[in-house]
């Protein structure tokens, strides 16, 4: 449980840290919380040449306010995420999903960024970003841009991130109307990842589903949108019914694995019960 | 010395026994300012790595250790053949029959690896980081060979072998007959006379112990003379055992556990890793430290249970049994380590459980699979007998339509049946399950659990309720002596403690019996506090260093409260009769005029006179004025060979919400009265019991060691091996009945491993009994909830899960943890 030896880089701005990646050499890895990081390398998966810990990066922690937006600095802790009240506002249902992100211990160093930028397919938030639409901002030495979920999840472990990059922060559409959320997780014991999850954003009117979003997690190399389901959703009854024959789309275009917890069959029929279940919640059923 | 005149009428002391006393070494333990055997320095200690195999089964072609050596900070490396003529095998302490097939198990492979994460190589270098980085340049040569990893294939036709120069994988066939022992009847006649017969395949999963402190130790070398500190439960055995297998004489070995984070039986073994600390440090004259990681800890240390069970139960159609038949198979994995044969062995005498079986039957085969090796895991061949018992006897009942509470009641030993010798032998000293049943169905609540029943079955609730029993005993306090020696076991079973009076009136307990956890400062120091009238607080325990407690044989089996406290209790008496002597002479009275009580001698109907033990011991370190002809000594040791083992009993019943949509299972209330004779420290005895309860449930539902084709242990971290926490484990609702042991002075029972053993079949049992009515007769452990999902789905048992592990944070696997490098190591992505 040693790393192999690795330099080590602790920039305190945005800028320092994109110079100290250009100048980590051949394998430079972004730390931005390490409870993912640290343990690959502690058992050697990992062995980067150079790690770049963005923890006293100040300017990317934290949320605002940007209009149609709220902006989530990269470096929020998945704790000040919980307890954040424009989060709270606008997109609680991130603050739900990342309370079922591993232990206390984990949720206070492990970061919001990071945790999209590692992209975990058994990992809880990349779904739940997807859902939302969220945009990701990734600063270069050239300059900024910004690449939309959709986009944005790419393989497994894998980004539209290039090297050299940098999450810094991730940009949430305020929604209008009347939306429900709620993210459904499945797994065996409190502290471990999604078997299989989904999460679900309702918008109601007047008794009738007018539309829905839905994320599921770990059903297949990267989260994906249950469009299937979100096709059957548009302005129907909001009834047990109509979210339960919808559901039955959830596992359409997806292609979960098969592994100790279950095998992908297993997983296909998991995401239909609990599309229906997040849905029936999203919707307030 | 002044004789001080205290008011006879004053209020008797409070008794420490059945005091629900804090821990006393809490503090320590809780905030880790101990020492444990990785905090030991010494100057110019060297630090091992060892280099594991990658593969399961194979010849070793090549070995070249050449880059390992130049790499900085390297003083040696050692492979196999290096030690080839002085490491022995790792003892066999338990050969069950006398033909019992050893193969020899070298502490680092020289010809042949048998299993993943078998040690192959041995870094030494001044540092951690510099062992471990020359980990990977360390380069062999592997031949494979075919893998045997299915105990019913290994012993089918044309079955690889595990070892070639043996010709088949059974390492013994040991079998007990009740008609043949002459304590029942003859099994396959009443099988031939049965109304009804119940055969069915039960699976007792590979499970690992995971202690929390991972295995430590560190060897010192002085002249002659060799310390080792170990993170061991058995520093008494091990010390025997490594001078057996060095050639390190007795005397000058010391071992020395200092604080033990666990065991879980998992610390009952003489580890390759010890072996190698001791002649790494003789080679090279330096003391040495090794300690390993948890990957390295889940794929090397030993594992617990594996046994294919073939279990046949006999009764007649009014549910009276007539006979049960077990057949065993049980996975030695690739080597015979310190008891890996004795486990199932032990479990041999308790299959019949808590039933009048006139006939008895138990036949067990050992195989060996290229895993790595089985040892005892809390309970040790108990929770594989009550497992089957208690799953069989609720087949039974299904297939009588009883209910199972009944056929139990039905077959049950009667309280006043006691001592009742069973088909298997054994005399069980006492109890009453009527009593412990009756509060445990109070305790849950099982009235109105059983409607809610019927309701959610009649509403076709997704959401089903099921109840299940295990109304189990075990066999604690390992163990008569002679009954080891019938068994063939290669020690006794007794335990050693001494008690010394400090001039202070202080005194000092010493004890054999070494605890990991347990709690044992605390109990042993209010069996002395109450032996001998002292504060509790003047007591201090001393344990764990064979210089300082020279006679002992450790802890498990749920022996050391029953064992080493009765040791202690009769040195305390000891002392008492030493000290009455003393009394007498500096009261001038006659010992038999002499009352003791509440620490202090008195000359019976003269109020006022009074001397303390205390007292007495600064007397006796005086010595001034003395009886004639005696020692000045009070001090005393005892020796404690129990007559026969105890039976704690108990009632468990787990009520278990099914969720038929997705397999999921949640235990909804857990209820358990269990019967540990006498109880020293009750708060001691729920944190067992609450432990207990967690690992056997644990067995139920999460744990699994999973193998993949290749022989590669995908539950090679937490990751996949699935400990649950407090956040997994409904409230347990616990409760006592109190019937004392005869076979010891305290009347204990033992109770380190009761939970372990109750609780897995009464939560098997529940969730079987929430969907039985859609079709399911079996799952297999763990309940995963896909397995669950499956068996009332599709039918069958669940089947077998997919073994890769999961994808979650790289999928860290025995491939990959085995210290060798992979493709795998440039994963994408900031993490």
């Amino acid at each position: 449980m040693i790393p192999a030896a690795f330099a080590y880089a602790r920039p305190t701005t945005i800028d320092e840290a994109l110079q100290a990646v250009a100048s980590g050499g051949e394998d430079v890895k972004i730390m931005a919380g390490g409870q993912s990081l640290i343990p690959v390398m502690r058992l050697r998966l990992a062995a980067p040449e150079t790690v770049v810990d963005l923890t006293k990066v100040a300017e990317l922690r934290g949320v605002r306010d940007d209009g149609d937006a709220i902006v989530i600095g990269a470096m929020t802790t998945h704790s000040d995420v919980i307890s954040d009240p424009l989060i709270a506002q606008h997109a609680p249902l991130i603050a739900e999903a990342t309370e079922t992100v591993a232990d206390r211990q984990v949720r206070h160093r492990g970061t919001f960024g990071g945790a999209l930028a590692h992209a975990d397919p058994a990992g809880d938030l990349p779904a739940v970003a997807l859902a939302l639409d969220a945009e990701f901002v990734i600063a270069g030495l050239g300059g900024r841009r910004t690449v939309p979920a959709a986009e944005f999840f790419v393989d497994y472990l894998t980004t539209a991130l290039a090297e050299g990059e940098l999450l810094v922060e991730i940009r949430i559409p305020k929604l209008p109307g009347t939306w429900g959320m709620h993210y459904e997780k499945f797994n065996r014991v409190a502290q471990a990842w999604s078997i299989v999850a989904v999460a679900a954003l309702v918008r109601t009117e007047g008794g009738r589903i007018a539309e829905a979003r839905i994320g599921l997690t770990n059903m297949g190399p990267t989260p994906l949108r249950a469009s299937g389901v979100e096709a059957a959703l548009v302005d129907v009854e909001a009834t047990a019914e109509s979210v339960a024959a919808a559901a039955e789309h959830a596992a359409e275009g997806t292609s979960p694995s098969s592994d100790l917890n279950g095998q992908a069959d297993y997983r296909e029929h998991l995401a239909k019960v609990l599309t229906r279940r997040a849905v029936t919640v999203a919707a307030g059923l | 010395m002044t004789l001080v005149e205290e008011p006879v009428a004053a209020q008797a002391p409070e008794a420490e026994i059945g005091k629900a006393r804090l821990r006393k070494e809490d503090a320590r333990l809780i905030t880790g300012k101990t020492t444990w055997t990785d905090n030991m320095v010494l100057p110019g200690m060297l630090h091992l790595a060892v280099v594991r195999s990658p593969v399961a089964h194979a010849k070793i072609t090549n070995v070249d250790l050449t880059a390992a050596q130049q790499a900085p900070g390297v003083i040696a490396v050692y492979s196999g053949r290096d030690f080839a003529d002085e490491q022995g095998s790792i003892p066999c302490a338990w050969p069950v029959t006398p033909d019992m097939v050893n193969p020899g198990h070298p502490s680092v492979a020289v010809e042949e690896v048998n299993h993943v994460g078998e040690a192959v190589a041995v870094i030494v270098a001044r540092s951690k980081t510099a062992a471990q980085d020359a980990v990977e340049l360390v380069d062999i040569d592997y031949d494979p060979l075919p893998v045997v990893l299915d105990m019913e294939k290994a012993v089918g036709q044309d079955a690889h072998l595990c070892h070639d120069h043996i010709d088949s994988n059974e390492s013994f066939n040991f079998v007990f007959d009740a008609g043949e022992a002459g304590t029942g009847g003859n099994t396959e006649q009443a099988f031939a006379d049965a109304e009804v017969v119940v055969s069915r395949r039960f699976v007792q999963q590979r499970v690992i112990p995971a202690f929390m402190e991972p295995r430590s130790v560190v060897v010192q070398p002085q002249g002659d003379n060799y310390t080792m500190w170990a993170a061991t439960q058995i520093p008494h055995i091990l010390r025997v055992m490594l001078a057996m297998i060095t050639g390190v004489p007795e005397h000058k070995l010391r071992v020395i556990a200092p604080d033990v984070g666990g065991g879980f039986g998992g610390k009952l073994q003489v580890t390759p890793e010890e072996v190698i600390c001791m002649l790494v440090a003789r080679r090279l004259g330096k003391p040495v430290k090794w300690t390993e990681t948890r990957s390295e800890s889940l794929m090397s240390a030993h594992h617990g249970r594996d046994q294919i069970q073939y279990i046949d139960i006999a009764s007649d159609r009014e549910g009276n049994v007539k006979g049960l038949r077990c057949r065993i198979l049980a996975d030695m994995g690739a080597y015979l380590r310190l008891v890996s044969p004795g486990v199932p062995v032990l479990g041999a005498f308790m299959f019949v459980g808590i039933y009048k079986f006139p006939a008895y039957r138990f036949d067990c085969r050992g195989i060996f699979t290229n895993k790595v090796p089985t040892d005892a895991y809390r309970g040790a061949g108990r929770p594989e007998a009550t497992f089957a018992i208690e799953r069989i006897m609720d087949e039974l009942a299904v297939e009588l339509d009883m209910d199972p509470l009944e056929l139990r009641r039905k077959n049950w030993i009667k309280a006043e049946e006691f001592p009742f010798t069973t088909a298997a032998g054994l005399e069980y000293d006492s109890g009453d399950y009527e009593q412990a049943t009756q509060q445990a169905l109070e305790l849950l609540g099982y009235d109105e659990l059983r409607a809610e029943q019927r309701r959610r079955r009649e509403s076709n609730d997704p959401v089903q309720l099921g109840i299940g029993f295990s109304t189990f005993t075990e066999m604690c306090g390992l163990a008569p002596s002679r009954v080891l020696g019938s068994l063939a076991y290669g020690a006794g079973g007794w335990e050693n403690a001494s008690i010394r009076m400090l001039p202070t009136g202080k005194v000092e307990v010493v004890t054999g019996s070494t605890p990991h956890g347990q709690g044992h400062e605390t109990a042993w120091s209010q069996l002395v506090a109450d032996s001998l009238g002292v504060p509790f607080e003047d007591v201090e325990v001393l344990h764990g260093d064979t210089a300082i407690s020279p006679r002992g044989l450790d802890t498990y089996g749920s022996r050391s409260l029953v064992v080493g406290g009765a040791a202690v209790m009769k040195a305390a008496d000891k002392v008492v009769a030493k000290a009455r002597r003393v009394a007498a002479h500096l009261l001038e009275a006659s010992e038999e005029d002499l009352d003791f009580s509440g620490g202090s001698f008195s000359v019976r109907g003269t109020p006022g006179t009074g001397l303390s033990i205390q007292e007495i011991a600064l007397a006796t370190f005086a010595a001034h004025n003395f009886p004639d002809g005696m020692e000045p000594s009070i001090d005393a040791e005892a020796t404690f060979d129990p007559v026969n083992f105890s039976f704690p009993h108990g009632t468990h019943l787990c009520a278990m919400e099914v969720d038929t949509e997705t397999g999921m299972v949640k235990i909804r209330k857990y209820a358990c009265v269990d019967d540990v004779g006498i109880v020293v420290n009750p708060l001691i005895v729920e944190g067992q019991v609450h432990g207990g309860l967690a690992q056997g449930i644990a067995q139920a539902l999460y744990e699994e060691a999973v193998y993949d084709a290749d022989g590669n242990l995908t539950t090679g971290t937490f990751v996949d091996y699935l400990v649950p926490s407090a956040a997994d484990l409904p409230h347990f609702d616990t409760g006592n009945t109190v019937h004392a042991a005869p076979g010891n002075p305290i009347g204990a029972k033992g109770v380190g491993e009761a939970g372990c053993i109750a609780s897995t079949p009464a939560v098997v049992n529940a969730a079987l009994d929430a969907v039985r009515h859609l079709g399911v007769s079996d799952i297999l452990m763990p309940l995963t909830p896909e397995r669950v999902w499956r068996a009332i789905h599709q039918g069958g048992d669940g089947g077998d899960r997919a073994t890769a592990g999961t994808n979650a944070y790289g999928g860290a696997q025995t491939e990959t943890t085995a210290g060798v490098s992979t493709d795998a190591s440039s994963l994408g992505g900031d993490r």
